[in-house]
């Protein structure tokens, strides 16, 4: 995608839909957008499948109006909830088999390098904690050690939400879900660990309590990404079907969550700290 | 008919219909076409797309991303002489397939037709005749098989690559120029005496959801049919 690609043709423009019209005219493409001008533009994603009071379709809806680049950015994900709305977003969205998101992402990163070798094109994973600590482990690891440099975006919600209540390696010890009657038996996955041994230029944990953190978490790992090593974001995004909480207590449930074991930590390397520094150093002069 | 029976016409065929290209339907070369599953020259397909379009119900060019966006050089040409070919075809109408992406809880049938429901659009809109033009070829070929399992329209495919076996009548490797040839073709028609289906209705329709856009309206879906 580029700028380009958003110019209707011309004689064409009354016949498009009214969303179309938007976001050519109100869209982010192309602007510096803030969290405080959500609600005067055209957003990514508008309407979507997800359920009532889902905080996976929050995280994903903030997590689009932090992309740096939207009109050079790709978006892999795969089987799971989050694709139901990240499919449907104005922005390219590659569906990757369960098991092989981050090894997509690696040759469609490499892919634009080759063909666009002067304008930095984002690609990020944005999957689930199935798809991206159980079935797509191996690729997730091997994405990391090899350096390469794309975002993976963990929605943790901490179950297979999307098939009835699985347990996944993200699933809390003790933990009792539909499909997992007698409790998990093992710890959760220490993938903020696994990241930091894998060499991650920028780890970060969070959960969807905050929206102006989760915007810059979210920008600094696209942009640590685009030039200095791969960056992880592991956002706890309950399934509130699954975990059976009223959608009014969503937030409520974020909020005790970060409070009593998932908190907010953000792990930089000493490159992407210099890389932060030189930008935010740019953006003052 | 390449040596077999099977013939591409308008449906309903029913659910999973088998793609023409099992059944023996070949893709024609450059300078031919394909109509109904047979290989025609290149005049003798267009003298049938032009038919069709001015004399069954309802046609509609359904553009695709590669036409509707400028995209790279020598788009806006060809969009141009898409509009060109919609002047000709009195009530036609221009029902954009914007991009790809799936649309739920459901799509608007009047603004738009999407790839992973197109005979939504073509139910609603009551249409008999259509024209694909500007569609990547994978995405054609789902849509037009699932035209064909569930509607009676016909499908014509201008394709800048090979053709669509699936489609009714399909021209391969179609740019501008092959467009405008149809365009001569619908004039000339006129001129032979055919008289089109909506001769007294010039230019091109809008729906109800273009009207209301192109007065500055606000903008209400289609209701859900019960």
């Amino acid at each position: 995608m580029a700028l380009r690609t958003l110019q209707v043709s011309p004689g064409f423009m009354r016949f498009m839909p009214k969303e179309y019209q938007d976001l050519v005219e109100k869209g982010p493409f192309g602007r510096k957008l803030k969290l405080s001008d959500l609600g005067t533009y055209k957003e990514l994603l508008e309407e979507h499948p997800m359920c009532e009071g889902c905080a996976m379709a929050f995280f994903i809806r903030l997590a689009l109006t932090a992309l740096p680049a939207p009109e050079h950015t790709v978006i892999v994900g795969t089987a799971g909830c989050g694709r139901l709305s990240l499919s449907q977003a104005a922005i390219p969205f590659v569906y990757g088999n369960y098991c092989d998101t981050n090894g997509v992402a690696t040759g469609i990163k490499r892919g634009l390098a080759l063909r666009f070798p002067d304008q930095p094109k984002d690609v990020v994973v944005i999957a689930g904690d199935g798809g991206l600590s159980d079935i797509g482990f191996s690729q997730v690891m091997h994405g990391w050690f090899r350096q390469e440099k794309f975002t993976t975006v963990m929605l943790d919600n901490e179950v297979y939400g999307n098939t009835g209540g699985q347990e996944s390696g993200m699933t809390k010890r003790g933990e009792v879900v539909k499909m997992a009657p007698i409790g998990k038996q093992f710890e959760k996955i220490d993938m903020i660990g696994l990241a930091k041994t894998a060499g991650v230029a920028y780890i970060a944990r969070l959960t969807p309590t905050n929206p102006s953190r989760i915007i810059s978490t979210i920008r600094k790992a696209v942009l640590i990404a685009r030039e200095v090593g791969p960056t992880y974001v592991q956002a706890y995004t309950s399934c509130n079907i699954e975990y059976s909480i009223p959608p009014e207590k969503v937030l409520e449930d974020a909020r005790q969550v970060e409070k009593e074991r998932y908190g907010f930590l953000e792990i930089i390397s000493d490159e992407a700290k210099a890389f932060l520094a030189a930008q935010d150093a740019a953006h003052r002069e | 008919m390449n040596g077999n029976e099977y013939r591409v016409k308008p449906g309903p065929e029913g659910l999973l219909p088998p793609a023409a290209a099992c059944c023996g339907v070949v893709l024609s070369e450059k300078g031919q076409g394909l109509v109904e599953g047979a290989l025609k020259s290149e005049n003798d397909t267009l003298r049938v797309m032009a038919r069709e379009l001015l004399t069954r119900q309802n046609p509609t060019i359904f553009p695709g991303p590669l036409v509707l966006w400028a995209w790279r050089e020598g788009v806006a040409d060809k969009a141009a002489s898409v509009l060109e070919l919609a002047h000709e075809i009195p009530g036609v109408r221009i029902i954009p397939m914007p991009d790809y992406r799936p649309i739920y809880p459901k799509i608007d049938p009047e603004a738009v037709i999407n790839p992973c429901h197109p005979n939504l659009t073509i139910w609603h809109n009551k249409i008999e005749v259509c024209v694909f033009i500007g569609v990547h070829c994978h995405f054609a070929n789902i849509t037009l098989k699932m035209i064909r399992a569930g509607t009676n329209c016909y499908t014509i495919t201008l394709c800048h690559e090979a053709g669509h076996e699936d489609s009714m009548a399909s021209l391969p490797f179609a740019d501008a120029n092959q467009v405008r040839a149809l365009t001569e073709t619908i004039r000339q028609l006129k001129r032979e005496g055919l008289r089109p289906r909506y001769a007294d209705t010039p230019g091109i329709l809008l729906t109800a959801a273009q009207e209301a856009l192109s007065q500055g309206l606000v903008w209400q879906p289609a209701p859900v049919a019960q």
